[in-house]
């Protein structure tokens, strides 16, 4: 499915299927850029390092919805994020957004499908003035796929001057069971005034045939709120997704994200953070830690529209096996934007000869009153600290295991919702008891 | 835990703008608007070229110069290939588009080549030379320095030959090497930068006029610092010339390359290309001041600068070391690269690119480890000014059988004024575990405290600012041979005056 015309067919058919389509003109230019565009190759500066071409060269069953399969249902309960029982839960399923599995358990957060929400009247406007905001950053076919297509979307909104008490977990699930599957999640996300939400998001597949998910999430957030968000990725290894993170910050606000990528066969995080307002705060952590043939590839971008925010951003990524890594970290400082601090780096640890990094913070500044920095690296275990340990009767296994879970822990300590601090935990002592270092 | 460890420098914070000093400053702007002091043309009758590029250009250049038939064979190849290729967009720079049959590929100053000694030189070219400081005199040639001079295209002069020849060192023009020693030629030509390795190196390769060459025989440390200099000279010609250095086992030679050019309202183009050979425990130092016509205040005119710059550490133990000081040329592409082929081998690049006005630069290097146990150094310090933009773009490659390469990058960049840009794309590949690699970057302007530090102990902000800068670039000038210190040390000052803001 990597021809126009097999995407051609498809859009004309879902154009047809809708009597009323509320995003026919948006689902139309992304169609057109798509077009355009195409998908990208490595010829693409930010697909330099990823092929993402492979991923389209197989069949995929897509774009229809489905309904719930008890396999679906049992795949979620597998899943869970621990705290679910406190949690509203939010499940997408083949990127359709699915009412029966979900739960909603806070009273001050307004779940709609984006259809519905494009017609309420609060809403109306908002949509339309948000979805698809992405568009401006990513020109890229990957993302415009999913506008074009876009169905069974989900709008969440979080009301003005409310602490949602019970955090927000979103499910992905792709059913894989007949054949390969193609999901393309999409939301938009309205986080009002002085409000407050934590969400943490992961992604499963089951059956055993290969899954892509390309997913765009957008959110806004306003003057004096507080938004956490955590991402989870540790899906098969025939599992692929490019997982789009739009946070725009229309009023003072502070974001904190942590995206934790631990398995999965092609996997690219876009995560945006527009600041534009003044004196915004936005935390970003990221920690990879992959084995086998996996490919990770996270691009950032901090764009410093409005003076004085400040940006802090570090990425961690271990490296073993046959998988590599990629990093891209854009830091935009705009004429306007003086007193801006922003501060990048991301470390690396390759553990064995196949696997390889490919880095590249890049800074674009055009405004001089600003403190900007970012530093990265590539290494290994230092030797001396092996045999330190390894002196005092620690076997070498575990004086590695030592080294890299303290090399983690920089990231996983930035992690504030508790159940999933000791969910992450978990997994990464599993995966160190492994061997696989 | 890990054996890197990287220092997220942050310059401290600076206090609110006081309106005081900025108005001093602005007082101080007038200064920085000096106009370019090398802006002259020297009149001299010309032999060009019809303007345009086809083949029968190439075949024009190749006959002019009396070229053997392969080296026409060779050139033709490079055009037909360049032909097929597309100009690069890549680079964060803006320009409008080339037209390429719109240039004279060749032109040399009427006079008969080779002459024997310096008084048979035009004496209107002596005092172009003069007028630049350059030292073809006889006073100057006791400061020690060989110069092979290019005028436009055909290189007019050069001295200490002699001397050189005695320790079987070959310095000479491109052309005369292509007579006289067309073995070492045809070996070495194109074997690091192959003419089809991109456009421009492809163009440089199809019309290149003249250049030089170098060669250090087997153990022979060459006794002084070699310098050429280039200026683009009769109107809308574009500078092709084309540097080839081979460093024999066990030698060494610094070499110096410095250019001005004349003031000019059109483009032009200049499009050299350097290749850099060394062999087991051979080492090149390649210094450059370059100090091109930048344009005007509004950003018309000025000389686009295409360079490919490589050089191939090809010997166990071999060094090379690029310095350079960028302060010219309205557009600078340039990214002298290292291929650390050699095991212990070792690369440098110690780069201040300077930009004001309408002035863009893309440039910063390559090094591509593939040797085992390969070092390789990176500082670059960008300084910007006015409306400019600067960007840092390099490239630190770890192959899969580079064993314990190590690199560490630092680029620093200063802002002068709030319209200016700076950038940063710093490319790590690394495919190997054993690898070490560093790179730090940091953005900062001059801290009104410096200032005020300064102006406390009775040194005006204009002083202050040159002895900021010059700190900030300190790093890199001390690389640079004496010679090239002081005039760069200059420019640097001429170009950045009061720019503070």
């Amino acid at each position: 499915m990597n021809n126009l015309e097999y995407y051609k067919e498809r859009f004309d058919r879902l154009k047809s299927a809708k009597t009323v389509d509320r995003f026919a003109d948006i689902r139309q230019n992304a169609f057109n850029d798509f077009s355009k565009t195409g998908i990208p190759t490595s010829k693409n500066e930010e697909w330099k390092y990823t092929r993402i071409g492979n991923i389209f060269n197989k069949e995929y069953r897509s774009l229809i919805p489905d309904v719930v399969s008890a396999a679906a249902e049992e795949a979620l309960s597998s899943v869970r994020l621990p705290g679910y029982e406190q949690a509203n839960e939010l499940v997408f399923v083949n990127g359709f957004f699915n009412q029966p599995l979900s739960t909603i358990r806070s009273s001050d957060l307004v779940i709609l499908s984006l259809e519905e929400a494009a017609v309420a009247d609060e809403y109306r406007e908002f949509v339309k003035k948000n979805l698809g905001h992405s568009h401006h950053y990513l020109k890229d076919g990957i993302n415009a796929l999913n506008t074009a297509f876009m169905q069974g979307g989900l709008f969440i909104h979080v009301k003005k001057g409310y602490a949602v008490e019970h955090p927000v977990y979103i499910y992905n699930i792709s059913d894989a069971g007949a054949g390969n599957i193609f999901c393309q999640p999409r939301s938009l996300m309205h986080v009002a005034e002085n409000s407050q939400l934590q969400m943490a998001e992961t992604y499963v597949t089951i059956g055993g045939s290969d899954s892509f998910t390309n997913q765009v999430m957008e959110v806004v957030i306003e003057k004096d709120a507080v938004v956490e968000y955590y991402k989870i990725q540790n899906d098969a290894a025939n599992a692929s997704l490019v997982s789009t993170t739009h946070f725009r910050q229309t009023g003072k606000s502070y974001i904190h994200t942590v995206t934790i990528s631990l398995n999965g066969g092609i996997v690219r995080n876009n995560l945006n953070i527009i600041m534009e307002s003044e004196r915004s705060e936005a935390h970003l952590y990221g920690l990879y830690f992959h084995g086998g043939t996996s490919h990770i590839d996270n691009h950032t971008i901090v764009d410093n529209v409005k003076p004085n925010c400040f940006s802090n951003e570090l990425y961690k990524g271990i490296l073993n096996e046959d998988s590599t890594g990629v990093f891209n970290g854009k830091i935009y400082v705009r004429q306007d934007a003086q007193k801006t601090n922003a501060y990048q780096s991301n470390k690396n640890i390759l553990l064995s000869d196949n696997a390889s990094v490919n880095t590249k913070p890049q800074l674009e500044i055009f405004a001089d009153d600003v403190k900007c920095s970012h530093g990265c690296t590539v290494g290994q275990l230092d030797e001396e600290a092996m045999f330190y340990l390894q002196s005092r009767g620690i076997s070498e296994s575990t004086a590695r295991s030592l080294l890299v879970r303290a090399f983690a822990e920089d990231i996983l300590e930035h992690i504030k919702l508790d159940p999933i601090h000791k969910y992450i935990e978990k997994l990464i002592v599993k995966r160190l008891k492994k061997g696989t270092t | 835990m890990m054996l890197t460890f990287v220092a997220m420098k942050t310059e401290t914070a600076q206090p609110p703008h006081n309106n005081g000093i900025k108005a001093e400053l602005s007082s101080i702007e007038s200064a920085v608007l000096t106009d370019y002091k090398y802006g002259f043309v020297t009149d001299i009758e010309a032999d060009s070229a019809p303007k345009g590029l086809n083949e029968d250009i190439v075949r024009f250049i190749s006959a002019k110069k009396n070229e053997p038939e392969w080296m026409l064979e060779w050139r033709l190849k490079a055009y037909r290939h360049w032909l097929k290729m597309e100009e690069p967009k890549w680079a964060n720079i803006k320009y409008p588009p080339i037209n390429y049959q719109d240039i004279i590929y060749y032109s040399a100053p009427k006079q008969k080549i080779n002459p024997k000694n310096l008084d048979e030189i035009d004496p209107e070219l002596r005092r172009t030379f003069e007028k630049l400081g350059i030292s073809l005199d006889e006073q100057k040639r006791l400061s020690g320095v060989a110069v092979d001079a290019v005028i436009d295209s055909v290189s007019i002069g050069t001295s200490f030959k002699e001397q050189l020849a005695e320790l079987g060192i070959i310095f000479c023009s491109m052309s005369e090497a292509v007579q006289e020693h067309p073995e070492l030629i045809k070996k070495y030509l194109s074997s690091v930068v192959p003419i089809t390795d991109n456009y421009f190196a492809a163009l440089n390769s199809a019309v290149f006029s003249d250049g030089s060459f170098c060669y250090i025989p087997k153990g022979v440390r060459c006794p002084m610092e070699l310098s050429t200099y280039f200026r683009i000279n009769a109107e809308n010609t574009g500078q092709f010339e084309r540097t080839l250095i081979v460093a024999e086992e066990g030698s060494y030679v610094s070499y110096l390359e410095g250019c001005t050019a004349p003031m000019r309202d059109e483009n032009q183009l200049h499009a050299a290309v350097v290749e850099l050979i060394t062999m087991d425990n051979a080492e090149i130092k390649y210094s450059t001041v370059q100090n091109w016509y930048p344009g005007d205040k509004e950003g018309k005119g000025g000389i686009y600068n295409f360079v490919t710059k490589r050089g191939i550490c090809k010997g166990y133990n071999s060094k090379i070391s690029w310095t350079q000081v960028e302060t010219g040329s309205s557009i600078t592409w340039k990214y002298p690269s290292v291929i650390l082929k050699g095991d212990n081998s070792v690369g440098e690049f110690y780069s201040v690119a300077v930009t004001n006005n309408h002035q863009q630069a893309d440039t910063g290097t390559k090094m591509q480890h593939l040797g085992k146990n390969t070092k390789s150094r990176i500082v670059s310090k960008g300084i910007s000014a006015g409306v400019s933009n600067n960007s840092y773009r390099g490239l630190v490659h770890v192959g899969k059988n580079a064993r314990n390469a190590r690199n560490f990058s630092q680029c620093d960049s200063l802002l002068l004024g709030d319209r200016c840009g700076a950038h940063t794309f710093p490319y790590i590949e690394v495919k190997n575990k054993s690898a070490i690699v560093e790179h730090e970057a940091t953005t900062s302007k001059i801290g009104e405290d410096q200032i005020f530090y300064c102006n406390q102990r009775g040194i005006d902000t204009e002083t202050a600012v040159a002895l900021i800068v010059n700190g900030f670039a300190k790093e890199v000038m001390n690389q640079l041979p004496m010679e090239f210190a002081v005039e760069a040390q200059k420019l640097l000052a001429i170009s950045l005056e009061g720019s503070v803001g």
